[in-house]
């Protein structure tokens, strides 16, 4: 992809084998149980996040592939070695830490330098490397300031630099990105992913920010009290989430109850007594006849408008109650006869446009194809 | 009307910011005048007499300052008592034996304090109280009976040769009292508290990751507490290094009630040129002299820190 030859973190894994495999991975600290019976494999050069909430076990699963809490059950394979009872300091991973962890006392170089240092690595080769690794995260010319003397986007590339510059073959991110403000969270997401794709090592990248996954991942495990809910790559997660959970925590989301009431091979109707009408899904649904389900329509894929839409099917109507105009789009707060009240987020095409307003009468239609159905 | 009004208010305003000044101001002024009244006066009374004579009156000393005929205020400063202070082998010798016992407990206080503060800063939390009040602890008795303790422990008959005896380590009681190891062993028991404490918040602050981060890079846990651990961790080493150093060298009680008669240093030379030669400016001077020593210590140290904080 680049002109550069890429310096490889190890020789190929063999063709088809997962690159880090996790199986059943447990640990409880006392009565709490961290992480559950979490199996994960993942493949060379991916961008993998593990998404979830505080106190999902994310960070804690995170700390078991680095080596820092030993698991209470299970085991941890990367490029086919168990590295499971492998202190920190003898894996062949490294981390990137949510504080940065840079140490005070040192300058940037002595920093970038300390992890090649250990190896006994050659005086003269650590120089070409760090000063590399240095020109790699644009970081020329700060190799003798301290850490205290960076802002916090030069003290993130330090930190990353110190973490590749003795190419690991597994990088880990713990909320890479979290300590930045947003503009600049934004460039450096870019970045990282250039980063990665040039040398080709696989991050695993620990987050809360659903938008930070979405733009780094190349697949996201959502995780939610110790367990892996779904694994699946930005799309699967977005446009087809398995369970209520995982659909109400990727972007927003309307959800309501139902019940099936047509299940077909080609498509289903469920009856949702929140929206006062029966939805029509276009595709079979795996649940067993008068099954609760959950039913989730995001809210783009709801077109608003005045007139009444010609489909039969998934058209309500209902008055504006609330109007959000962000610039790009404007989310709208629809409530229907029922009292619930449904989001609907439409793009602003044009400059000048007549837009509903406050407690107007509005209709709502959306795609059959749109409607997701959950049944957990 | 209103431009008068806004005045007035602003006015006021300032008023009451001036009174919490004025309060700030009095109680930062009672520690100095404290100081003032207690510390700077009795060193300039004793800088004073190092200047002065012996004289057989009562105080056993000269005036420095003296009516002289027509209304003349005559100042007579001797600095014999300085060139005879630093003239006398004794007095040289009893200075660099008090640096040199100083400096040994120091390092002992240190060797032994570190691994303790550290182990009280990385204890679960109820212990970490329990093993904090137990350092404290011995403060709550006076430090004088705390070395007439030790008598009753190392004497000929003390607890200590009992034991031996009765182990039957030994077959008559071991010349404990009275010896450099009794007075290094008071000094370190004495003075080890003032190590623990500041070592122990110097450690408490120390940021766990940066270990983890220092394992995660490859370093071993032994390099890492070189490298990492006690590099950051110095302003505790330095302060407890200046707490028990400092001290120590003036120490006066525990070289007389442990030591023996060759247990040479200036705080009992100073004490016997005061009491038993009442020679006050010899022994002023003496006085004069340690605390240059000790500032000049402590002056070095503040400039090797301050160094190292702006690089």
């Amino acid at each position: 992809m680049t002109a550069a030859p890429a310096p490889r973190a190890t020789p190929a894994a063999p063709p088809g084998q997962p690159y880090v495999r996790i199986e059943g991975l447990t640990k409880r600290f006392g009565d709490f149980v961290a992480v559950r019976q979490v199996s994960l494999e993942i493949a060379r050069g991916e961008i993998f996040c593990l998404l979830g909430g505080s106190g999902c076990g994310k960070t804690t699963l995170l700390r078991m592939l680095a080596g820092f809490e030993a698991p209470t059950g299970g085991a941890v394979f990367i490029d086919g070695v168990d590295v499971t009872a492998v202190p920190p300091y003898e894996r062949p991973v490294n981390m990137m830490f949510q504080a940065y962890a840079l140490f005070p006392h040192m300058t940037v170089e002595q920093n970038v330098a300390f992890g090649l240092r250990q190896d006994g690595t050659a005086r003269a080769e650590i120089a070409t490397r760090v000063h590399e690794m240095l020109a790699l995260v644009q970081l020329e010319g700060y190799d003798k300031r301290k850490p205290h003397q960076l802002s916090g986007g030069q003290r993130q590339r330090v930190a990353l630099a110190r973490a590749l510059v003795k190419r690991p073959k597994l990088l880990l991110l713990d909320e890479p990105l979290g300590a930045l403000d947003k503009k600049l969270r934004e460039r450096t997401q870019f970045e990282l992913v250039n980063l990665q794709d040039r040398l080709g090592v696989t991050f695993i990248i620990v987050t809360h920010d659903q938008e930070e996954a979405m733009t780094l991942a190349t697949r996201i495990g959502v995780m939610r009290a110790g367990e892996i809910l779904q694994v699946g790559t930005p799309t699967d997660i977005y446009e087809f989430p398995n369970s209520r959970f995982v659909a109400d925590f990727i972007g927003s989301v309307n959800l309501t109850d139902g019940k099936l009431v047509e299940d077909e091979p080609d498509h289903v109707r469920i009856d949702c007594p929140q929206l006062g009408t029966t939805v029509f899904v276009d595709h079979g649904v795996s649940a067993p006849p008068d099954a609760q389900v959950s039913v989730a329509v995001r809210p783009e894929k709801i077109q608003l408008t005045r007139e009444r839409p010609p489909q039969v099917d998934n058209v309500l109507s209902g008055t504006v109650t609330g109007i959000a105009y962000l610039g790009d789009v404007t989310r709208y707060l629809v409530r229907l006869p029922t009292g619930f009240e449904l989001r609907i987020t439409a793009p602003n095409v044009f400059r000048r446009e007549e837009r509903p307003a406050h407690d107007e009468a509005v209709w709502l239609h959306w795609h059959p194809s749109a409607t997701v159905v959950v049944t957990r | 009307m209103n431009a008068a009004g806004a005045l007035a208010a602003r006015l006021q305003r300032r008023a009451v910011a001036a009174r919490p000044a004025l309060g700030r101001r009095l109680v930062i002024a009672l520690p100095y005048l404290w100081l003032a009244v207690f510390f700077l006066a009795p060193f300039l009374i004793v800088l004073k007499i190092a200047f002065s004579n012996v004289q057989l009156s009562m105080p056993p000393v000269e005036p420095v300052f003296s009516w002289a005929a027509d209304q003349v205020v005559q100042i007579r400063l001797h600095l014999s008592n300085f060139s005879f202070v630093f003239g006398d082998q004794l007095y040289v010798a009893a200075f660099l034996n008090s640096l040199q016992v100083a400096g040994v407990s120091t390092l002992l206080a240190l060797l032994i304090g570190y691994p303790m503060a550290y182990g009280i800063a990385r204890a679960p939390g109820t212990w970490r109280n329990i093993l904090f009040l137990l350092v404290v602890l011995p403060f709550f008795t006076s430090f004088l009976l705390r070395v007439y303790a030790w008598m009753g422990l190392l004497g000929r008959s003390g607890l200590v040769n009992g034991l031996l005896l009765k182990l039957g380590l030994v077959h008559e009681p071991l010349q404990l009292l009275q010896t450099d190891f009794a007075v290094y062993l008071g000094m370190v028991y004495s003075y080890l508290p003032f190590m623990v404490l500041p070592l122990y918040s110097a450690i408490e602050k120390l940021d766990l990751t940066l270990l983890e981060a220092a394992a995660d890079l490859g370093c071993r846990p032994t390099k890492a507490f070189f490298t990492i651990t006690l590099p950051l961790t110095r302003e505790g080493i330095f302060a407890g290094c200046l707490l028990v150093f400092i001290p120590a060298v003036g120490e006066y009680v525990i070289p007389a009630l442990l030591g023996g008669p060759d247990t040479l240093m200036i705080g009992r030379v100073v004490w016997d040129e005061f009491f038993a030669n009442r020679d006050w400016p010899v022994a002023s001077a003496l006085a004069i002299v340690l605390l240059a020593v000790l500032s000049g210590f402590v002056l070095l140290l503040q400039r090797v820190q301050a160094q190292e904080r702006e690089a």
